[in-house]
């Protein structure tokens, strides 16, 4: 069994490293057909600044080539700034923009390469995620022989998922984000935004620290082990890089795109993009560890039927019906997305592909105003936001299954509370203001409110919140944080969840009693930094707006004292404190 | 100001302090050698198995002390004078109080066995228990547990789950027989086994040999003389009331310090609580000394009370203890002995995987349902102490047993199979009438 294993996990190291190495290899071969340019004068330019540089019809390394193909565009971009406008021609149809930069690099790069990878895409997809899938599965199946039951042996004693220093976290943060800004300053060549971000983030520290007193609470329990684990941070690094490069750098991840183009062709019938490559990997993923996730939890039903669900919903409605939708000239949509996690549902360019693209688009849109407007308060109120957290969504259903393995490295600190209901409830007044101002904008045909303009207003969201927190800090921070970063201290969507569950539902997680021994394993595996056994060891019931029901609590406890259920009852009284006291003033009982 | 002074800072201290504070403004300070802050003690093996990490085991973050004005000294009490009031710390310091409170604690039992005290022999109880184990655990070839119990299954899972074999020597001829009923005893044995852990039952320990520097290297059994190579013997026939360091004092000693039904020691101001309290008027059917966490919970806010001058009697209510064994959950409501007495019932269910069960007592003549065993399926302690209470009839709880399930959702209920075990026993034709649910139980619970 441990061979089969070891083998497993041999194979899946080699896949990573095929995975990582194939980025470099092959040749680009710019020739006159593959130039990229949405008119013939962008075109030609490009041809002209290429044949100046010397690049046409020549082999060059991959990665070379996209700084050469850069500087190319740089001059072609300024050759253009000089050129005539002739009547009835567009300024930019001549001129080329800074924001085409990207998408030519991409296009140019992806039209001309050539090497093993574009010559035999299905033995290089077969090498890296199917080794990978293989070796995954050698690892994980012989686990269905164990004896079921709880399977944290050894966690903290794993380089993998024991955590970080909290100095070392600190300083991974304290990095991520100002880097975040200063690209986010080189990319928007613009300096107000990240400024506000700044001001905004140091007003939230100062509230946390100051007006909260939370400068003395120094926290002593966060995920913080005795030794860093230096796997986890190779994992996260690694991550972290993954995400900048599929976010911002697409060109550079061409080749895995490339392999990924006969899947795409059968599916949708089109070329693959870097979001048709997430989208897989992503969903491979759900699978290969909600497998996992199986095997661990052998005996609890409960985890079983919500794993299932998360990979299900991944897989058909995530990636399967958006892609088969677009091959049926609909378009892609993913039914169980809703605003505000999807930021961009009321951006002009959705409205207008939902109401204007025909077909099934005016009921996309009629069914994403539906679930945020009468599913969210509905089911919410019935279930708790576990219905759609731990069920349903996307980013969940990734934090349940490869997320798994970290969840233990949640910060349960005071302090970490408080962060976190600023920072998450700032995010969704953020997603609130900034979607009011696009329908603003979009019914008024305005691009400028006050001294805001609109599409500066978009960008930055989607950069800050939408890609920096949302993907390279949610996913990235796995290993350093754990696997509900995201869903803990940035999704709107979540906020907004979490605030129906707080004041009008009939959710709570029940403490049995008196049983409570404080042994601590509920709060250490929850992932949303609950400090459950806060609660339990007074007999208290449990009923946070963060808590996504995940039920991990409920299975880790060795004495049966937590259970996750809907009742009929929801007076203010979900939360009464104090229910062990022996002392006359309240015998045992429960409180509804 | 008046200042309480409590000697151990584990479940009962802590709860002493906690209740003091809830209650009065006075000045507290806890004193223990064991720790600077007080953790779970349960949770000791999860440290050892790598689920959590000490800091985790810390029930409250380390400025809750301050904040709440409670004192922390970490050092360790040699000597009290209870006419000075006053206590001689190891740091040759000493301290005042007006009121004292004894968390002493237990120690684990030595009987006097060959080689009890060799390096590589040790308890598990404290902190420092650990550290010894962990101290002896690299490249660890066998590991000897000589007693069975709670401690004992909770040690050989722990040295388990780094993968070193495990040899159980347990008196009794099925696991923990002496508190379990047979049954349920002869299921746990079985589960030991199937874990992989050599569990050998009716044997005791013969000696601890030396391996000539004065660290353990081997067992042997006691009625077979065979010897067991090993790098660490476990001892963990039980724990005792660690107070044989005021044994030369007028404070009233027995096994424990003899307390009154307001946990009030033999000399005025003086308090003892928890594993090392031994009570003078137990309530019927208990023992007088019941080293359990709930019991050290409710012993220190009975005590804050007293304290604080609103003096109750302890009272600990109806029986309710829980543990795990490897992977079966138990949890115990009411008086359930190893035997029943003949003017009793006992209901017995079993399920076929063995490891689920459910038993529950009641009076043969009136019905009294009298408490709950429960192996592999957790049942609500409100809705069982409230049946117990109120002396309802077997019927009645049979039909109504959903109530009772607080087995998470999805999870299989077996109620039916429970009042079918019943009705064929009995002849009757009982319906099961309540499923699982929360808002039911809540009505029951209410009503």
């Amino acid at each position: 069994m441990k061979i089969i294993q070891n083998i497993g996990l041999l194979l899946f190291v080699v896949a990573i490293l095929l995975f990582t190495i194939m980025l470099g290899i092959g040749n680009q071969r710019l020739t006159e057909e593959n130039i990229p340019g949405k008119t013939p004068a962008h075109k030609a330019a490009i041809a002209e600044a290429a044949n100046a540089e010397g690049i046409l019809n020549k082999d060059i390394g991959n990665i070379e080539f996209i700084s050469v193909f850069g500087k190319v565009l740089k001059k072609a971009q300024q050759n253009q700034l000089n050129v005539p406008i002739p009547d009835g021609v567009g300024e930019w149809d001549i001129k080329i923009g800074d924001w085409e930069i990207g998408g030519y690099t991409s296009a140019a790069v992806k039209k001309s390469a050539n090497g093993p990878v574009q010559e035999n895409p299905i033995l290089w997809l077969l090498l890296t995620f199917g080794l990978a899938i293989l070796g995954g599965l050698l690892f994980i199946i012989p686990k269905f022989y164990e004896h079921p039951g709880i399977k944290n042996n050894g966690i903290y004693h794993d380089s993998l998922t024991r955590g970080l220093k909290l100095n070392i976290r600190s300083l991974f943060l304290g990095a991520t984000i100002l880097g975040m800004l200063v690209f986010g300053f080189l990319k928007y060549q613009n300096l107000f935004w990240p400024l506000v971000t700044l001001v905004v983030g140091g007003f939230i520290y100062y509230l946390v620290f100051y007006r909260e007193n939370s400068k003395q609470n120094t926290p002593q329990r966060s995920a913080s082990p005795i030794h860093t684990g230096w796997l986890g941070v190779l994992a996260g690094i690694y991550l972290i890089a993954f995400y900048i490069l599929l976010y911002w750098f697409p060109a550079y991840i061409n080749n895995w795109i490339d392999m990924v183009d006969p899947v795409s062709k059968k599916l949708s019938g089109g070329d693959a993009s870097n979001w048709f490559l997430y989208g897989l990997m992503y969903t491979v993923i759900v699978i290969v560890m909600g497998i996992r996730m199986l095997t661990k939890y052998q005996h609890n039903t409960y985890q079983k039927v919500r794993t299932f669900s998360v990979m299900f919903f991944q897989t058909a409605f995530a990636f399967l019906i958006p892609e088969i939708l677009v091959r049926l000239n609909q378009p892609w949509f993913d039914f169980k997305n809703m605003w505000p996690l999807d930021y961009d549902f009321f951006f002009s360019f959705n409205i207008q592909d939902l109401l204007y693209g025909g077909g099934l688009g005016p009921f996309m849109f009629f069914w994403g105003i539906l679930l945020f407007v009468i599913g969210v308060p509905l089911f919410t109120y019935l279930y708790g936001k576990r219905w759609y957290c731990s069920w349903v969504c996307g980013c969940g259903g990734l934090a349940e299954t490869m997320g798994d393995p970290f969840r233990q490295l949640s910060d349960k600190s005071l302090r970490a509370w408080k962060y976190e209901r600023y920072i998450i409830h700032g995010v969704l007044v953020f997603a609130i203001v900034m979607t009011l101002m696009v329908i603003y904008a979009f019914v008024f045909e305005r691009s400028q409110i006050l001294i805001f303009n609109v599409e500066n207003v978009k960008a930055w969201y989607g950069f800050l919140i939408g890609s920096a927190f949302a993907g390279v800090v949610g996913t990235g921070f796995y290993p350093l944080m754990g696997n509900r970063t995201w869903c803990r201290f940035g999704c709107p969507l979540a906020a907004y969840l979490g605030l129906v569950q707080r004041f009008k539902s009939k959710f709570r997680i029940t403490t049995n009693g008196g049983q409570c021994i404080s042994c601590g394993n509920c709060s250490t595996y929850c992932e949303m930094g609950i400090d459950v056994r806060s609660y339990a060891q007074k007999g208290q019931n449990i009923v946070r707006s963060s808590c996504v029901g995940c039920g991990v609590c409920a299975a880790v406890c060795p004495r049966g004292v937590l259970r996750l259920e809907n009742g009929s009852d929801d007076g203010g009284s979900r939360t009464e404190e104090l229910r062990t006291i022996h002392i006359s003033e309240g015998e045992v009982k429960m409180l509804g | 100001m008046s200042h309480t002074i409590i000697i151990g800072n584990g479940i009962a201290g802590t709860s002493a302090a906690r209740w003091i504070r809830k209650l009065s403004d006075q000045k507290i300070t806890i004193i223990s050698s064991e720790s600077q802050h007080f953790f779970s003690r349960t949770a000791l093996m999860y440290i050892y198995m790598g689920h959590m990490r000490y800091e985790d085991t810390k029930p409250y973050e380390d400025w809750f002390w301050s904040k709440n004005r409670i004192d922390l000294v970490q050092d360790h009490v040699t000597a009290v004078d209870f006419e000075n009031k006053m206590l001689s710390l190891q740091s040759n310091s000493t301290i005042q109080y007006d009121n004292l409170i004894l968390a002493l604690g237990s120690k684990s039992n030595k009987f006097g066995w060959p080689g009890q005290d060799l390096e590589g022999v040790g308890g598990l109880y404290h902190l420092q228990d650990l550290e010894n184990m962990e101290k002896y655990s690299k490249g660890l070839k066998r590991a000897v547990v000589c007693g069975g119990g709670l401690i004992g299954i909770e040690m050989a899972e722990m040295f388990h789950s780094r993968h070193i074999p495990v040899t159980m020597l347990v008196r009794e001829s099925d696991y923990w027989n002496n508190v379990l009923p047979p049954e349920e005893s002869a299921m746990i044995s079985q589960h030991i086994l199937k874990s992989d852990i050599d569990l050998r039952l009716g044997v005791n320990l013969g000696e601890i040999k030396n391996d000539g520097t004065g660290r353990a290297c081997a067992v042997t059994v006691k009625e077979t003389g065979e010897e067991i190579e090993c790098g660490y013997v476990g001892l963990t026939a039980g724990v005792s009331p660690n107070v044989g360091w005021l044994k030369e004092t007028n404070l009233s000693i027995e096994r424990g310090i003899v307390v009154d039904d307001h946990l009030q020691t033999n000399i005025p101001s003086v308090y003892a609580i928890g594993d090392c309290a031994q009570l003078k008027n137990p309530k019927p059917g208990r023992r007088n000394i019941e080293a359990i966490w709930y019991t050290g919970r409710m012993m220190g806010e009975t005590v804050a009370y007293g304290i604080c001058g609103r003096p109750v009697e302890y009272d600990p209510g109806i029986w309710f203890n829980s543990a795990k064994f490897i992977d079966i959950e138990y949890q115990v409501y009411g008086d359930m002995p190893a035997q029943h007495d003949e003017a009793t019932t006992s209901l017995f269910w079993k399920h076929s995987d063995n490891e689920k069960s459910v038993r529950i007592n009641y009076h043969t003549a009136s019905g009294e349902v009298k408490g709950f065993n429960l192996f592999g399926i957790r049942y609500r302690h409100e809705v069982c102490e409230k049946w117990i209470k109120d002396k309802t009839h077997i019927e009645e709880v049979l039909q109504n047993l959903g109530l009772a399930n607080f087995d998470p959702e999805f999870f299989k209920q077996y109620e039916k199979e429970i009042v079918d075990a019943y009705n064929h026993t009995t002849g009757k034709k009982l319906q099961l009438k309540q499923k699982r649910g929360l808002a039911k139980a809540l009505a029951f619970l209410k009503g």
